[in-house]
């Protein structure tokens, strides 16, 4: 009981943290949301002009849902994503890092606060994010299943957290430009997904590679659920399948962690720099 | 617990960096360069002592304090805190120790209690205990109570040691570990902590490893001194019995500085790493 409390204390404490963080940074939160909110507004307006630029009658309510969809889900897979990998980046920008791995915390529990903390942002995150943009244009959601969609996005975050864990690891072993490398992880996982457009786009090497990402199913089911109204019932076999995979993903990312975290303790790379 | 606060039998500690000062070929792989920070250290603590680590900068003192906080495997040998050792039984260790180094590592924008209540709910501390308690050892390091919630990137180099200090005691470490804690301090901050630390001992029942390149502060605070030099100990001792064993050149009180001199044959200066 006491060691559950005392873990229950640790995780806390990362949420917090990340709390104040936002707090004492408000103006950089500030710039990249209204970053992300004139992203999601240009890539949508792209759905809105494409009558203009391709010279024919489209479907444009249906762009425009199709393409609000997907960047909206981005953006919340991808806060998920950056939060996860960052919680060894933070450390290394403020020099805390060796404070936080002297603390006698489990890095399970360093990652149940981190994770608890950045699901919370990244709903209210695309929820401010959805309800400015969806006044921009007229959104149809009628026959949407919503409830269906909410479920396939938790268990989509699931794998977003163990890919999370597999990225925390590059600061760990490049002190200088680990957090850099993180943001090719996620551009490249960004053009294989399906965000904008389908995945059936791209060339089958790359169509390859993007059935390998969560992203995709994450995607396609999100469409399913609020284009076409796609049942529970048949989502269920992807979300199973998402969940399975994401906890996969975080054992490995957690074995990969553990093994990294060793090897900087061995060579030395946990001391402070930057 | 009987056991003793630290044991360090045979340590040994190798990095290996880039070379950097030699001039490289497009494409051609930098040679690397191999950096023996410790050479076998053995060295045995006891209960409620204050043990000095005296040497200069690059000497491996820091890489010492590191290797025992887990921070740093050891590549040979063993190092036991109160019987746990470091490398299989880390958990135990963290529980036990805690560590104040010269940098004094901070969220900078965050307040001192903001930084010190992050600490302690890492160490699974009741926070509303952790709050009186913070606040109780801030006041004694001589730290106002408008700091307390002011950003840490306002305070002065002192006034956020005196914070990490205070941090380092607020979980109650039966072996608390400071590396050069008063360097960079003004000599009044300089007091307030050396004072602080014996207090620490009296009132607390901890047991202290300072490391330091001070001679005045290691002659002042420490029961014993150890003197490492390139990564060895070169001598073990209480503060009188090591001045005592080398005679002063000029004829008058011998000092530390004579001591580390006649031993290792040089300077403890204050070199860059």
């Amino acid at each position: 009981m006491n060691r559950l409390i005392r873990e229950m204390r640790g995780a806390y404490a990362f949420v917090e943290r990340n709390f104040n963080l936002i707090k004492r940074y408000w103006g950089w939160e500030l710039v990249w949301l209204i970053y992300s909110l004139v992203n999601s507004l240009a890539v949508t307006y792209i759905g809105a002009g494409m009558e203009r630029i391709s010279g024919q009658a489209l479907d444009t309510e249906y762009l425009i849902t199709y393409l609000l969809v997907g960047t909206l889900i981005w953006q919340y897979l991808s806060v998920i994503f950056y939060a996860i990998s960052e919680m060894i980046a933070w450390e290394r920008w403020e020099g805390t890092i060796e404070y936080t791995f002297m603390a006698p915390v489990s890095r399970a529990t360093h990652l149940v606060g981190t994770t608890l903390f950045a699901i919370g942002y990244g709903i209210i995150r695309t929820l401010i994010i959805l309800a400015i943009v969806a006044s921009f244009f007229h959104l149809d959601l009628g026959g949407a299943n919503l409830s269906g969609a909410v479920l396939l996005l938790l268990a989509g975050s699931v794998s977003f957290v163990g890919l999370g864990i597999l990225a925390a690891v590059l600061p760990l072993l490049y002190p200088e430009r680990g957090a850099q490398m993180t943001n090719a992880a996620a551009a490249i996982l960004l053009l294989i997904s399906g965000v904008y457009y389908p995945v059936e786009t791209l060339p089958g090497w790359l169509q390859t590679i993007a059935s390998a990402s969560p992203a995709t199913y994450v995607i396609e089911g999100m469409r399913a659920c609020l284009l076409h109204g796609e049942p529970t019932v048949t989502l269920l076999p992807t979300v199973f399948i998402l969940i399975g995979v994401g906890i996969g993903v975080i054992l490995i990312g957690l074995f990969v962690f553990r093994y990294v975290e060793a090897y900087a303790k061995r060579a030395g790379r946990l001391k402070r720099s930057g | 617990m009987n056991a003793h606060p630290l044991e360090i039998e045979g340590v040994r500690k190798v990095f290996t960096r880039k070379d950097r000062t030699k001039r490289q070929r497009p494409l051609e792989r930098r040679k690397r360069e191999v950096v023996v920070a410790l050479k076998g250290i053995d060295l045995t603590i006891e209960r409620g002592e204050i043990f000095g680590v005296l040497g200069p900068n690059g000497s491996g003192k820091s890489t010492l304090i590191r290797l025992v906080s887990t921070l740093l495997l050891p590549d040979s040998g063993r190092i036991r805190v109160f019987d746990h050792d470091v490398e299989h039984e880390p958990f135990a260790v963290k529980r036990l120790i805690n560590r104040v180094s010269v940098d004094a590592a901070f969220f900078k924008k965050f307040s001192p209690i903001e930084n010190l209540l992050y600490a302690a709910r890492l160490y699974g501390l009741n926070a509303k205990k952790a709050r009186e308690d913070m606040k109780r050892i801030m006041k004694r390091l001589g730290l106002k109570e408008e700091t307390f919630n002011q950003p840490m990137e306002q305070m002065s180099r002192g006034m956020q040691q005196k914070v990490a200090v205070a941090r380092g005691l607020l979980t109650s470490p039966i072996l608390l570990l400071l590396d050069e804690p008063t360097t960079g301090l003004d000599p009044h901050s300089k007091r307030d902590v050396q004072k602080f630390v014996r207090e620490i001992r009296e009132i607390h029942d901890a047991t202290v490893l300072l490391t330091t390149h001070d001679m005045e502060e290691a002659d002042r605070l420490c029961d014993r001194i150890a003197i490492i030099d390139e990564g060895k100990i070169v001598a073990l001792d209480t503060p009188d019995r090591l001045k005592r064993s080398v005679a002063s050149p000029e004829g008058g009180k011998t000092t530390l500085e004579d001591v580390f001199l006649s031993l290792t044959g040089h300077r403890l200066e204050e070199e860059g790493e």
